[in-house]
This record gives structure tokens, sequence and C-alpha cells, in this order.
């Protein structure tokens, strides 16, 4: 299945894109894909906190992906 | 209203949607970009967003807030992309029937906003730039 995956800030410059189509294998999670990140992104693992939310919402690690997710790596925030 | 705008917001219109016949208070508060952070002097901000979690993280701080005072109406503006300084990053308004709940819940949506929002700053120095972590 294949998931849509956005950057941000710190994360959006490590890997250099906005966003990717990732595919990940059936019964894939949130942590799964990011392991593969990290393999096929070491400069990745620069970024030392993050957190994950899918469709919109913070989800842990261990969610399981559906196809056409929307994928998003959040670096910590700082708005205001 | 919720608005994440990569346009000077205007604060009048956010004072505007806020406004109701039936508060007699309207708090807002504006964040502006300061010239100095962490002993260094800052040239500027640039500020990155994902504007479709940022609404609606935004919406459920108004809701919760909601549920603790009585909040009539409320408008949030945040703004994206290079701000200089002095600029509006942010503005707050909120209308309640009395002053007492519009202050606290100002208060409560800018802090929770800089808790949970998917929005980021980062800071351009003469010496560098850094994207900052409000939690480090």
């Amino acid at each position: 299945m294949t998931v849509n995956v956005k950057f941000f800030a710190l994360g959006k410059e490590l890997i250099g894109e906005n966003q990717l189509e990732m595919t990940v294998p059936d019964g894939a999670t949130a942590g799964d894909l990011i392991d593969q990140l990290k393999e096929k992104y070491p400069r990745f693992a620069e970024l030392n906190s993050f957190l994950v939310a899918v469709n919109l919402e913070y989800a842990e690690l261990n969610t399981p992906l559906n196809d056409g997710d929307e994928v998003a790596v959040i670096p910590p925030v700082s708005g205001g | 209203m919720i608005e994440i705008t990569a346009e000077p917001i205007d604060v009048q219109k956010i004072i505007a949607a806020a406004s109701s016949d039936d508060c007699g208070a309207l708090n807002v508060f504006l964040g502006t970009v300061r010239n100095h952070s962490r002993g260094k002097d800052v040239n500027r901000l640039e500020y990155d967003a994902y504007p479709a979690m940022a609404s609606k993280m935004i919406q459920r701080i108004v809701d919760e807030a909601g549920e603790k005072w009585d909040v009539r109406k409320s408008a949030i503006s945040h703004r994206t992309g290079v701000l200089a300084i002095g600029d509006v990053a942010v503005v707050i308004a909120v209308a309640t029937p009395h002053r007492q709940d519009s202050f606290a819940a100002c208060q409560y949506i800018i802090d929770r906003l800089k808790e949970i929002v998917p929005i980021w700053k980062k800071e351009v120095a003469v010496d560098g730039e850094t994207w900052i972590d409000s939690h480090a």
C-alpha cells in the first residue's frame, strides 16, 4: 500500500522534500514507516525528537496504517 | 474563525470576527517577533506550518476553552513564512460576557497553541539559523 508522508521544519530540511509517496507492506505501522525512512534517509536520524500524526491526528508508533493515509513527521512545535 | 496565513494578519479583521453583541469583553493577544532570543540578536523568523492539522488542533483548543469558560466567539490567525522584527505572528481574540473569562480563555488558547499546534519557528541570527524547540 501507499501512504503520503509530509515533512516540516527541520524534518523537511533533513529529508530534502516536503512530502513523499512511500510504499509500505500491508499491516505496516507508523513505526515501520519511520524505520523505513531512517534506512532510506540516514540524515533523518539527526531529528532526535518528533511525534507522528496520521490523518491530522497525533498517533502512536504502533498505529496501523491504511492505503492512502497521510502521515506527518512532527518535530517539536514552536508556534506563537 | 481560524486561519493559517502567509499574508500579513489584518488585526482589525480578526477583532471584528470575534466581536459579539452579547459580550462585554473582547480580549486580544498579539504575538510579535522579538529582536533577541536566548542571548542572541535575531534578524528575522521563518515559520513553517502544517495548515490542515494546525487548524484542526486550534479548533480543538477553542472547544476546550469553551468547556472551561463562557466563550461566545473567537478568532485566531497565525502567520507563516518570513517575518521581520515587530511583525505580528499570531492574533487571538476571545469574546465573553465578562472580562475574567476573556483573559483566562485567551491565555489558555495561546499556551495550548504553543504546546500542540504543528507550527514551527526558525530563528535567523547573524551567526546562523536554528529551529526552535519550545519544550527543550
